[in-house]
């Protein structure tokens, strides 16, 4: 993965828009946040392959960066903190904001096929 | 010195999970000539290391876990190593009694005289807690005159409230190096954990002596638990 350019990812999202893809979608505290720290409130989210249509989608801000999908006039999916992405050997669009010690705390994925 | 058994059946959902609580007794189990089985749930999909800069993404990363776990195997000397195909993080959302019925399959396969695995509801991670429940179940369920011997491990900040102090403690002293090696297998996951380990163990931290050189067990109390 790289550093998040934003017209490059741009670019990239703009290859899915309208066309049936699958989507991976997580947030994470990691599931020993409140084993290290009692007082934490440890929340997180993950859908794996969900089958979308997106007709809009952008990349916002310097990074860790927002990005939103606009479903036509079904609904909407975003993810905030994107600090890396890469275009995979697959050719699937793997976005993910990683924290300062490395962890991975977002990703937003993009797949024409579904992940494994 | 650690009991002798007929065959040990080790059941955990995430690679590396072995290797941090029970690699010593896994491997002083091979050396004195009992056959060990490891049944590891998931590869571990979801783990958080990744890295800044990334050196793994969230696809690429099962791969990367597959070979660790698979080190972290030869380090100990196991060779009957199961990889059950779960995913990280859902193990507790899968069938409660298809999860029994896996553990059931492996009980009677590998016929153990012992089996390890987390101890319920003082083993932190959801799919610890699953992975307990599933395994407590399966050998609940069986006759008690047949029923291999269930030590757990306890992790959770009120184990010692809760359970008091462990029944069986392991000496490792001895292949020590093999359970730093099988922790060192699997890198990608336990790099700072090691780091700051291997600093403790070079000033004499007795804690950190202690975690290398004595593995700690609760007997499972069927009388309070699952059914």
């Amino acid at each position: 993965m790289e550093p998040v350019k934003i017209e490059a990812v741009q670019e990239l999202i703009n290859r899915f828009a309208n066309k049936e893809v699958y989507i991976h979608l997580e947030t994470t505290n990691g599931s020993y946040a409140s084993h290290f720290d009692e007082k934490f409130f440890n929340a997180g989210a993950f859908i794996r392959n969900a089958k979308v249509e997106y007709e809009l989608g952008k990349i916002i801000g310097d990074p860790p960066s927002r990005v939103g999908l606009k479903l036509g006039s079904l609904g909407w999916i975003y993810a905030q903190g994107i600090t890396h992405y890469e275009l995979d050997d697959h050719g699937r669009l793997l976005m993910a904001g990683h924290d300062h010690q490395g962890k991975l705390a977002v990703s937003l994925q993009i797949s024409e096929t579904p992940f494994e | 010195m650690i009991e002798k058994e007929s065959h040990v059946l080790v059941v955990f959902p995430h690679p590396d999970d072995e290797a941090f609580g029970v690699s010593g007794t896994i491997a002083s189990h091979i050396k004195s000539g009992t056959g060990v089985t490891y049944a590891c749930l998931t590869l571990g999909q979801m783990g958080r290391n990744l890295g800044n800069p990334p050196f793994a993404t969230r696809e690429s990363l099962p791969e990367i876990r597959k070979k660790e776990l698979k080190a972290a195997a030869n380090a100990m000397g196991l060779t009957d190593l199961r990889m059950m195909g779960l995913r990280d993080k859902t193990v507790e959302f899968e069938d409660d009694e298809k999860m029994v019925e896996m553990m059931q399959s492996l009980i009677t396969e590998t016929n153990p005289s012992l089996v390890i695995t987390f101890y319920p509801d003082y083993c932190v991670h959801p799919d610890h807690e699953a992975t307990a429940r599933a395994v407590v179940r399966a050998v609940h369920r069986m006759d008690e005159s047949t029923r291999p011997k269930l030590h757990c491990v306890a992790f959770a900040n009120n184990t010692g409230e809760g359970l008091g102090e462990p029944d069986v403690i392991n000496d490792v002293k001895e292949v020590m190096d093999i359970k730093l090696n099988a922790m060192r297998a699997h890198i990608s996951q336990t790099a700072w954990i090691l780091e700051d380990l291997e600093k403790r163990l070079g000033e004499n931290d007795p804690e950190a002596i202690q975690w290398v050189t004595q593995e700690r067990f609760f007997k499972y109390r069927f009388d309070q638990g699952y059914e």
